[in-house]
């Protein structure tokens, strides 16, 4: 499979901000801001289509999300994933002495994985925190 | 059904006062002015909203009185050594004052979400100094508004249509009409192409159009929007010129347009990817303007450099200011993270991370700010007040707040919430009770009760004031 070296930026989109006024936990929320927003001539270079799962590693983890195709404006090696449980597991989270740790610009490696599943997000929890021993 | 009419919007930091409210049965049923944010959360607040706090017990999340959940959260934060009060952007001043109290009384780590926002800006005016204005100033008065690492059509939907480019100000007209005139231009053209591709039978392609500086100066009637970001957001499209910059590539960008404003010379072709020719048209366009304003945002204080981007950015104002009158201001993301750096600041001294460890108030970001502290597993409790850290935090700090002991205030359900010890599910405020909010540039407005909270859900100020009481109880036992 082709994997692609590209930059991650998160941020906030208006889906994301309506969705989570419907509540984290609805599947609207999930379809806000668990998706990666990829330029079209990365999806042709990967060869996928919207909606195929991808794989996003960093040095700091990885994170399986749905693509989609970025309607505005070319950027390709730019990737977007709106704000949320799915786009932290992979941010920066050295704050280089000011507190504040790196939410966009972070270099990351993108690979389709067709077979696999979007984790939802009480699945995303359990994975990230463990069961913990009071919980 | 009744009429509410000026009620403040408490979503984002612009504060937008003059939604109409209609209400039927204690619910609201209608709004008007809002936009698609405003319009999901006043309509659709509290949908999963649990009717009475909850405590867990044996690993799970069982339903209790206010009087249990107050005096486990008390207990929680009396054993605690370090625990962390962290969140206050989305509630009201009055209860971050509480807040301050408790954070003071158990000589914890209070911070507010600026610390993963607009940190950076805060200690870069702290170093360089802001000259900033009321957003109605700008209303009425500016004629070139750059957006810079912003997208406000996503994250301030109101903003350019209330305070920017297409209000209609006193001076200076709205953008509306050229915006349209632009809009009608690309579709005649689209459309022209289309009809030319089905005589000559074969797709055309046309060079795109980058760096390309409109051929109009500030001379003209209507106030210009100037885009600056790394992608082309839904902000760019209205923007009457749009710059794109590589990712972590701002600080250069700022630095040379520095350098073209003080009148010295770029012995290059191009700075991070833009040809200089475009870099002094801007220039040029900056220094052209009666009144300019710089609206930055997170795109500058998020990505390399940080703190050291808008220290140019700031900069670049202060240059300009020798030979126009320019203004900058900050983004503010949630409807209250200004009202929580103005409260920290009166009452401590400092407008984030503030450490009362020792008894007196510290503030050394990045040595007593939240992320860094849970990085280090430092604190053993946690109070989340109108925050969801575990979303948004990067996973590995998450960690650290999941793993102790956790008390969450909030009226939603959060991935927070559902990882909590204690959770108060509180009133709505701005919509199920009073309280005041900071606009993004520091005017203060009293945001309005519409409907009633159900029983168990107490404003978060009522809430701290409790646990406060509780804490002091045990304490002074």
């Amino acid at each position: 499979m082709r994997k692609l070296k590209v930059y991650l930026l998160t941020g906030r989109t208006i889906e994301q901000g309506k969705a989570k006024e419907f509540g984290k936990t609805s599947n609207l929320y999930k379809d806000s801001v668990a998706v990666c927003y990829i330029d079209p001539s990365d999806m042709k270079t990967l060869g996928i289509k919207s909606n195929t799962p991808v794989k996003v590693s960093t040095d700091f983890g990885s994170v399986v999300v749905r693509a989609e195709k970025s309607s505005r404006g070319s950027h390709p090696g730019v990737v977007y994933i709106p704000y949320g449980p799915w786009a932290n597991q992979v941010v920066d989270p050295e704050t280089h002495g000011i507190g504040m740790p790196s939410f966009k610009g972070v270099p990351a490696v993108l690979e389709p994985v067709p077979g696999e599943k979007v984790k939802e997000i009480e699945e995303l929890l359990r994975d990230s925190f463990g069961e913990g021993s009071k919980r | 059904m009744r009429k509410i009419e000026n009620v403040i919007c408490p979503v984002c930091g612009s504060l937008c006062d003059d939604i109409t409210v209609y209400v039927e049965d204690n619910r609201v049923v209608e709004v008007e002015n809002t936009c698609a944010v405003g319009r999901a959360k006043f309509l659709n607040y509290g949908l999963h909203r649990k009717p009475k706090p909850l405590i867990r017990k044996n690993g799970e999340l069982k339903e209790a009185s206010i009087e249990e959940a107050v005096r486990r959260s008390a207990e929680i934060l009396t054993e605690s050594k370090y625990p962390i009060l962290y969140g206050w952007s989305s509630t009201s001043c009055e209860a971050i004052r509480v807040g301050l109290e408790l954070a003071e009384e158990i000589g914890g780590i209070i911070d507010n979400t600026s610390t993963v926002c607009h940190g950076p800006s805060i200690l870069s005016i702290q170093d360089v100094g802001i000259p900033s204005c009321t957003l109605g100033q700008l209303r009425h008065r500016a004629d070139l508004v750059i957006y810079w690492g912003s997208d406000p059509y996503s994250a301030h939907p109101r903003h350019i249509e209330r305070y920017t480019v297409f209000s209609e100000g006193r001076f200076q007209k709205s953008g509306w009409r050229s915006f349209i005139r632009r809009l009608s231009g690309k579709l005649v053209k689209k459309r022209l192409s289309r009809v030319a591709e089905l005589i000559l039978r074969r797709k055309l392609t046309f060079p795109e159009e980058k760096y390309a500086l409109p051929p109009y100066f500030i001379s003209e009637e209507e106030r210009k929007l100037v885009v600056v970001d790394v992608r082309k957001t839904r902000t760019a499209e209205v923007a009457d010129y749009f710059l794109q910059v590589k990712p972590n590539t701002d600080y250069e960008v700022l630095q040379a347009l520095r350098m073209l404003v003080n009148d010295q010379d770029l012995e290059v072709d191009e700075v991070a990817g833009i040809p200089v020719k475009t870099l002094e048209d801007l220039a040029d366009l900056m220094i052209s303007c009666d009144l300019g304003i710089l609206f930055f945002g997170v795109g500058l204080t998020m990505s390399k450099g940080k703190l050291r981007n808008v220290d140019a950015a700031l900069s670049l104002v202060r240059d300009l200011n020798k030979r126009t009158k320019f203004l900058i201001m900050p983004m503010r993301g949630h409807y209250n993270v200004t009202g929580a750096n103005v409260v920290f600041t009166w009452q401590t001294g400092y407008p984030y991370a503030v450490d009362f460890s020792l008894g007196y108030p510290r503030y050394n970001p990045g040595e007593t700010s939240v992320v860094d502290i849970l990085r280090r597993g430092e604190c053993d409790a946690g109070l989340v007040v109108a925050s969801d850290p575990v979303s948004n935090f990067p996973a590995s700090a998450a960690k650290t707040l999941v793993d102790n002991p956790l008390i969450v205030i909030d009226p939603d359900v959060t991935p927070t919430s559902m990882m909590a010890d204690v959770v108060f599910p509180s009133a709505y405020i701005g919509i199920e009770a009073e309280g005041t909010a900071y606009r993004m540039d520091h005017v203060p407005l009293r945001l309005k009760k519409v409907v009633e909270p159900p029983p168990n859900c107490l404003p978060d100020q009522e809430i701290l004031a409790r646990i406060l009481r509780e804490v002091r109880r045990i304490r002074r036992g």
